[in-house]
């Protein structure tokens, strides 16, 4: 049963916060529609938005782009107002990928992960840390892990990698 | 585990993820300087701690982060339904089986 696990370069993270009417306008500054079901996820080139909650949504995008996400809503924050909080470094990301990955995950993850269909992510848990996780693609995940629960998480996926290596 | 309906995910997903946190429809006075030590004790502390259906509060904190209500038998731990905060207190199912 074949699954790695990789620790992923640094990424910039924001948590968006918003409602009612500012939803289309923070939508229109990014250059894409905010998605309006809980789970799904809307791409941009490298820009990706996942919504986590009603009013809430997590941004990721390549460090370089981060002043510009600041910048773009900054100029709308009259018009629409919003809160967005940088927590690129609350956070470290893993990606787990190969034909076992969703047995892997699914010793600490209580959610039926058959049932998280590839392009979507949630947050949930692993084992006790809150986590969010993507799916890619069918054998891909992402990770977002707090970055004080990382170690211990990723301990618990390395035992997983060994089980699952002796066949257990 | 029990499966809870998170009526904001529209998803029904294990109890792991989820808070229980006490006793719905539990209105704060809308005048605290006038209600008396008896009311606001009444309000704190005494619930109704029921022996069949149980209306309640959850929240999803590991996953949309709302609370939301839900009605769940205490004698079988059934969730006999859930809906949305701020929603009035709705009326008991007809049926035990309405879920």
């Amino acid at each position: 049963m074949q699954v790695t696990v990789e620790e992923l370069a640094p990424v910039a993270r924001f948590s968006l916060r918003v409602r009612d009417k500012g939803v289309a306008a923070v939508g229109k500054a990014l250059g894409l529609t905010l998605p309006g079901r809980i789970g799904e996820r809307a791409d941009r080139g490298d820009l990706a938005v996942l919504c986590l909650g009603p009013d809430e949504w997590l941004l990721t995008a390549p460090e370089e782009a981060r002043a510009g996400i600041v910048a773009d809503l900054a100029g709308i924050y009259a018009r629409a107002p919003h809160s967005l909080t940088d927590i690129s470094h609350r956070e470290v990301g893993f990606r787990i990928s190969g034909p076992a990955a969703a047995t892997l995950l699914s010793m600490g993850c209580p959610r039926d992960l058959d049932r998280l269909a590839p392009g979507r992510g949630v947050r949930t848990l692993f084992d006790s840390a809150s986590v969010i996780l993507w799916r890619d693609g069918p054998d891909m995940f992402r990770m977002d892990v707090w970055r004080s629960f990382a170690p211990h998480v990723r301990s618990l996926l390395e035992i997983g990698q060994q089980e699952l290596a002796a066949g257990l | 585990m029990l499966l809870i309906h998170c009526p904001y995910c529209d998803e029904t997903l294990p109890e792991a993820e989820f808070a229980y946190a006490g006793e719905a429809h539990i209105a704060r006075p809308a005048d605290p300087m006038a209600t008396s030590d008896e009311e606001w004790r009444d309000y704190l502390f005494i619930r109704t701690n029921a022996r069949g259906p149980h209306y309640e509060r959850w929240r999803h904190v590991h996953g949309c982060g709302r609370f939301f209500n839900a009605l769940r038998d205490t004698v079988s731990d059934r969730f006999l339904m859930t809906y949305k905060a701020g929603v009035p207190r709705p009326d008991l199912p007809a049926t035990e089986d309405a879920q």
